[in-house]
């Protein structure tokens, strides 16, 4: 896993403006991190890398900032939805669509959704419309979160 | 709890997933996902979309003896660090903001209270308390202001706004929020600007209050 993983945050983290040796520090705390909380990850909420993703945000702006980000309280599942391995498939295909539609892109787009992601542009400069499909991974996140399931299984 | 009906826009939690927004409107965007499923699904969705660029993106080959360190350093005990849950009405950002402690509220008259819990050169971000039936003063604003109810609700011009709504203010906004009957109406809002009050006097009593 450190073979694969490991270069591909460096690069990430240098694309969002750190330099080299900022970059192997945080890409160590960030593996660090992903190992000892392996244990907390569900792969019925978010894909892997949508995980890292924000581990390795956060702990970059933890650096710039001195200031540790606020973080959102856990809203569990609905009583009665227990997690299901079509759930999981059903995320990683959701995912797939996504990095073909991004690879898609033109190229000025991808550029804007580059920065927005990487932290390079100011709320005001995101458009609200990235043209990234994100409805159905919207969609099949909130089945993770419950309640949408439940609104599924009400209307069979 | 009624349904939640104002909430964060999707360009402000690509955001605050990425890490551009200031940290004063960051603590009242984590603070509404904590009582909101549909924002929550929001920001899953959009993690998705920042992983895939992770994954998809140029590698840069590592230090050969990260790998090492990092094992090494995987041996080491771990300093945990504090977690902040939510207590009473209050969100676990605002808890981790507030470090676990009640609000210190200080009195700004008419019954209206508030704590500022932090400020920097990009915004400040402050629990307010507003007593039922009491209005906060009419004011309108330099740069943006988000608004988030904890207890009771207000009500103004543009709708009412109960636990978990967020109000969005601008320079176009102006408003005269009044909390509603029943309990205090007490409030996370963050701004970039101090807001400017349309009476004198307040104005001048601005900089004593950093309102």
């Amino acid at each position: 896993m450190f073979d694969f993983l490991a270069p591909r945050l460096k690069g990430f983290v240098i694309r969002c403006g750190a330099r080299p040796a900022l970059a192997e520090e945080i890409v160590q705390d960030v593996m660090l991190t992903i190992w000892r909380k392996a244990a907390l990850f569900d792969p019925h909420k978010a894909q892997a890398s949508a995980w890292i993703y924000q581990i390795a945000r956060n702990r970059h702006i933890d650096i710039v900032r001195k200031e540790s980000r606020p973080v959102p309280d856990e809203l569990g599942e609905d009583p009665g939805t227990e997690p299901d391995a079509s759930q999981i498939i059903g995320l990683e295909q959701e995912a797939e669509q996504l990095k073909h539609a991004i690879a898609q892109l033109h190229p000025d787009q991808k550029e804007m959704i580059v920065k927005a992601y990487m932290g390079d542009l100011t709320h005001q400069e995101i458009s609200s419309q990235t043209g990234l499909p994100l409805g159905t991974v919207k969609s099949r996140i909130r089945l993770g979160l419950g309640r949408l399931r439940k609104e599924l299984k009400g209307l069979r | 709890m009624p349904a939640i009906t104002h909430h964060i826009p999707d360009e402000m939690i690509v955001a605050y997933v990425s890490g551009s927004l200031p940290h004063a409107f960051s603590m009242v965007v984590a603070s509404h996902l904590s009582y909101c499923r549909d924002c929550q699904a929001s920001l899953g969705a959009h993690r998705a979309a920042g992983g895939a660029l992770l994954e998809t993106g140029e590698g840069v080959a590592v230090d050969a003896g990260l790998k090492s360190k990092v094992l090494a350093a995987l041996d080491a005990p771990a300093v945990p660090e504090p977690v902040y849950e939510a207590k009473g009405i209050y969100p676990g950002p605002v808890i981790h903001s507030l470090k676990g402690r009640p609000p210190r509220w200080k009195t700004l008259g008419m019954g209206v209270k508030q704590d500022i819990l932090f400020e920097d050169s990009e915004g400040s971000a402050r629990l307010l308390f507003i007593p039922a039936g009491q209005a906060v003063p009419d004011h309108s604003h330099n740069g943006l202001e988000l608004t988030l109810v904890l207890q009771g609700s207000f009500s103004d011009e543009t709708g009412q706004f109960g636990v978990g709504d967020v109000e969005i203010g601008d320079e176009n906004l102006e408003h005269t929020p009044v909390a509603d009957a029943g309990d205090p109406c007490i409030c996370l809002a963050a701004t970039d600007a101090p807001l400017r009050f349309r009476a004198f006097m307040p104005r001048l009593l601005q900089p004593l209050f950093r309102i």
